[in-house]
């Protein structure tokens, strides 16, 4: 069903919109409803932190460290505190015992509390960016003067900044390696593998450090009830979002606090992908000045700060070994994977090089794997999650790697993958790898005909040369090495526009680097193989709804309106839209009269939140629960006073509910006595599992090293879907920022460990004309067994393959798919000295020479 | 540095007169001195464009410039937009199109579009992301939003 293609501009995401809906059950899901969210944030009414303003608020700002790698020898506030407007001045000195660790959030190990960040640096600075005071004033600008006066003196240490060679130092003396993790995921026997291998084919390959990067930076509102230091009262704290429960417990304990003293708030979010919302060292600041000065406090978080200090994520190197039999099989996967961890653990621990580890193998059958991570601390910012963690990197990796095996096999690329993806009649699929303390499960999917429809879609077989016909993996097998290159047409690169006779998805003119000019004439005729184009394709499996539960509690209010509240979170991804279809097809009711609450602890005792793709899964489920037992209750209760049987009634439009025989009452008369209400906690012990395949068409200009997108293709399976303007919209924009991890975004560090992207202009984030036309579709053939409603998420499958597709992609348009090592981000400078290196199209024999590894 | 100065300007047809500091830029002033928190700060330096406004007209930065220049000026923000209770037909667009998400970046589009709109009543596809350029969004991958000004030129036209 072809629901979700969207021919650009065209689309027909608007069904259904402002209908006067007669409704049933099950009219709402899988409608694209305008979105609840979208009056007050269309109308600049939308609420997000640095729009709370409390009276006699006080502003932080941050005193953050220069250096790398530095011990503190004294902190000289002397100057400071004479400047106007300040308030006060609180150093490690002054919070002493207070500066407790920052607990790991997902998967604790008491191993790693050794490295746990605390929230000021208190002898010794780690990364540049790290707090070391924080200061109060009585406006932002007189805190951030006052902040400039404070002397910090700082012993240099020596910088570790490559994770991957030996440390000239160590980040903690108990630590000498700087190695804080080893992590290995092993299934199969992998020697007997590898010595079966008709071949066996490397690849190194390294994902640049870049971070989700919100539009909004994260803010705090920091307000004590009167004398809440001294135990009357409370404190409540706007900003928090995605995991407010766990941040609420977090604080608890720093503080020293009951939790029932204090509430965190979720206001409008302007955008989180993985990185905002955990518990940083500015969680712990905020609320504790406030406390101590008896005074609200609001910190708001700049752009400049906020690329130094918000959890970092992508930056791993792997050495990956594929041993495939002759007829291309894959026997057996090796990796050795470094992960540059920054210089603390955060709250996600080892989460995200854990999460490589368990999905490195992706969709693809494998007898064997073995797998190990060195998680190494460097005096870097520390790291985190960003959308898909782990998995944009190891997708990239991987479909780098099958890229290099076709090419030295001879067997086409989407053939070798073909023949090794898991079929579905092998669902449910135990990986044989774990993540986040779970056994992995894949629980439906049809990968294969993922790839034939994306194929299709993308005329990805029919644009490029995919394989010589009758060329298979014998044909190469008689080399010795085994590395033998398909052979590709002579012409190919070097009049490689004809090799994509597809038409351009757009010569923008804002583009200027389009192969064809508005009189017809080409640049590339001028500057022969100036531009080459290429097509990659990356196959991937994502993880979504992770557990353990997500709760939600419904009820009528004295006008019969439903309420909804639950415990996970909204940072712009519609789920107060998606909560309000499911509850209002679990009553009978239009979602548009349904209120939607997240993000407030006082609102639900327990929730998780949003992340990992949870929050339709679990919250969704949960509320589909609650509104569908609250649905039982109403019709008992409507049934009682109309003297019908339950079973005869129904609820329809305007909230009647209306029986047999002309019968009826309304919600609102049946909600006046109390008791229509109910809490329901959604638990699932196993993951859904997403899948899809990403298509990628560049442009390479060979003479300054840029790569166009010209295409993205995406097709994907996620399971039942409850708005699909919600879910194009997760789509696009995760294929947004994954050209942006792809080909611009990367955070810096120059030799000494200082910061080098500190603002936009040294940091890119792809724009409108970085983004090319997004061709989507759903394949919407494998809803999830594992939960009522079948649905899997969505907010991770637009990113998660991109990488892969344009590595391959450029390989591709370079002709050097069979080149030993690759990277991301393929920014011009390196694709430029990639071009240099390797100035024209390979032969056959120096593709083999270069092709042949040391085992 | 923190000698007052007095600001008049007209804020989507309200006049204001104000005393700021010198240093005080457009946006907080926006903000912070009138309530109007419709326009947004993402970046602080000038490229994200969360903070577009209009002055006298024309799109401009609220974030690097400082409210002592627009005295005498006039000012429209996002607030300003929406007609009472109905929307302007580029917030229904983008409604329409899935064109905002978190919304934080979304009143920068508008104010941009609007402008670029009134100049260009008739654009193509590549106008519009030229014209877009300059701004940020982290959510929707432009996609939506291209959609929604085309769509809504097209409403404009039709005088919806």
């Amino acid at each position: 069903m072809d629901r979700m293609e969207t021919p650009p501009l065209a689309k027909e995401r608007t069904d259904g919109h402002d209908e006067p809906s007669p409704v049933s059950p099950r009219r709402l899901v899988g409608r694209s409803v305008r979105r609840l969210e979208d009056p007050r944030r269309l109308r600049g009414e939308g609420t997000y932190v640095d729009d709370v303003h409390v009276p006699g608020m006080l502003h932080a700002t941050v005193v953050r460290s220069p250096r790398a790698h530095a011990r503190i020898r004294s902190i000289d506030a002397t100057e400071a505190k004479a400047a106007p407007g300040i308030v006060a001045i609180l150093g490690a000195r002054e919070l002493g015992g207070d500066l407790r660790p920052i607990p790991v959030r997902l998967v604790p190990d008491e191993r790693l509390l050794r490295y746990l960040q605390r929230p000021l640096a208190t002898n010794r600075v780690r990364y540049v960016g790290e707090p070391v005071a924080l200061v109060v004033a009585r406006s932002r600008a007189a805190a951030e003067d006052a902040a400039e006066r404070v002397e910090v003196d700082y012993e240099p240490l020596p910088p570790v900044t490559d994770a991957s060679s030996a440390p000239p130092a160590p980040l903690f003396d108990h630590t000498p390696d700087n190695l804080a993790s080893l992590i290995e995921e092993a299934f199969g026997n992998i020697d007997a593998a590898f010595a079966r291998a008709e071949r066996v084919v490397r690849l190194a390959f390294r994902t640049g450090r870049h971070s989700a990067v919100p539009m909004e930076t994260r803010g705090l509102v920091a307000v004590p009830d009167r004398g809440a230091a001294e135990g009357r009262g409370r404190l409540t704290v706007w900003g928090p979002t995605k995991v407010t429960h766990f941040n609420r417990s977090v604080l608890a304990a720093m503080l020293g606090w009951p939790e029932h003293r204090i509430r965190l708030v979720e206001p409008d979010v302007g955008g989180g992908f993985g990185a905002r919302g955990e518990f940083y060292p500015e969680d712990f600041l905020v609320p504790c000045a406030a406390l101590r000065l008896g005074r609200p406090v609001k910190w708001i978080e700049d752009r400049v700060e906020h690329l130094s200090a918000i959890n970092h994520s992508r930056e791993q190197r792997y050495e990956l070994a594929l041993a495939l039999d002759s007829d291309g099989r894959f026997l057996g996967l090796r990796a050795e994977i470094v992960n540059d961890m920054g210089a603390y653990l955060r709250t996600h621990g080892t989460v995200v090089p854990g999460l490589s580890a368990g999905m490195l193998p992706g969709p693809y059958e494998m007898q064997a794997y073995r797998c190990r991570v060195r998680c190494v601390l460097t005096n870097k910012t520390p790291t985190g999650t960003y959308r898909a963690p782990g998995r944009f990197e190891c997708n990239a990796a991987r479909e780098r790697l099958i890229d290099r095996a076709a090419r030295l096999t001879g067997i086409g690329r989407m053939d070798l993958r073909m023949r090794n993806l898991v079929r579905p009649e092998r669902m449910p699929f135990a990986r044989g790898t774990s993540i986040l303390g779970e056994e992995v499960v894949y629980d439906s999917g049809d990968y294969p005909a993922a790839l034939a429809e994306a194929v299709a879609l993308s005329g990805f077989r029919m644009s490029v040369p995919d394989a010589v016909p009758g060329a298979g993996a014998r044909a190469g097998a008689g080399s010795a090495s085994g590395d033998a290159p398909e052979a590709r047409p002579e012409s190919r690169a070097g009049s490689a526009a004809n090799a994509v006779p597809v038409a351009p998805a757009r010569e923008s003119g804002a583009r200027a680097e389009s192969g064809t000019r508005s009189d017809g004439g080409s640049y590339g005729r001028e500057e022969p193989g100036r531009y080459r184009y290429g097509m990659g394709l990356a196959c991937f499996v994502e993880k979504t709804g992770t557990g353990p539960f997500e709760g939600a509690r419904a009820f009528l209010d004295r006008s019969g309106a439903l309420v909804v509240a639950t415990g996970a979170a909204d940072l712009g991804q519609g789920l107060e839209t998606c909560l309000a279809q499911i509850a209002g097809d679990a009553l009978g009711v239009d979602h548009a009269g349904i209120t939607v609450r997240h993000g407030d602890t006082d609102l639900i005792p327990h929730g998780v939140g949003s992340f990992a793709s949870r929050g339709t899964v679990m919250a969704g489920n949960a509320v589909h629960e609650a509104v569908s037992e609250l649905r039982t209750r109403v019709l008992e209760r409507a049934a009682a006073r109309l003297g019908v049987p339950p079973g005869d009634l129904a609820i329809g439009p305007g909230g009647l509910v209306r029986g047999t025989g002309g019968r009826s009452c309304t919600l609102a008369e049946l909600a006046a006595e109390p008791g229509l209400e109910m809490v329901r906690y959604f638990r699932c012990e196993q993951m859904a599992y997403s899948h899809g395949v990403t298509v990628a068409r560049v442009k390479v200009d060979t003479a300054t090293g840029l790569v166009v997108p010209e295409r993205i293709w995406l097709l994907y399976d996620v399971g039942r879907v409850v708005n699909p303007s919600i879910v194009a919209g997760q789509i696009e924009g995760g294929v947004a920022q994954g050209i942006g991890g792809s080909l611009l975004e990367e955070l810096r560090y120059d030799d000494t460990g200082q910061f080098l992207s500190g603002s936009f202009m040294d940091y890119v984030l792809p724009g409108t004309t970085d983004v090319p036309t997004i061709l989507h579709r759903d394949l919407g053939r494998s809803p999830s067994p594992r939960n009522p409603l079948g649905v899997k998420g969505a907010g991770e499958v637009g990113i998660a393959g991109v990488g892969g597709a344009v590595a391959n992609a450029v390989a591709d348009a370079l002709a050097d798919a069979e080149r030993e090592d690759d990277e991301l981000p393929l920014t011009p400078e390196r694709v430029w000295k990639r071009v240099r290196c390797n100035p024209s199209p390979q032969t056959p024999a120096a593709a083999a020479a270069g092709g042949r590894n040391p085992v | 540095m923190n000698e007052l100065r007095e600001v008049a300007v007209t804020v989507n047809g309200t006049v204001y007169d104000e005393r700021v500091e010198p240093r005080l830029t457009l946006a907080d002033f926006l903000r912070h001195s009138l309530g109007l928190t419709g326009t947004h700060v993402g970046c602080e330096h000038g490229v994200c464009g969360c903070c577009t406004v209009r002055l006298d007209g024309a799109a401009v930065r609220s974030c690097i410039l400082f409210a002592v220049q627009v005295d005498g000026h006039r000012i429209e923000t996002v607030e300003g937009l929406a007609d009472g209770e109905s929307l302007h037909p580029l917030q229904e667009a983008f409604s329409d199109h899935g064109a905002l998400q978190c919304g934080f970046c979304t009143p920068g589009f508008l104010m941009t579009a609007i402008e670029f709109l009134e100049r260009n009543p008739e654009p193509d596809e590549d106008a519009v992301r030229d014209a877009l350029s300059g701004s940020l969004c982290r959510c929707t991958g432009y996609q939506s939003i291209v959609a929604a000004v085309l769509d809504a030129a097209s409403r404009l036209r039709q005088g919806a």
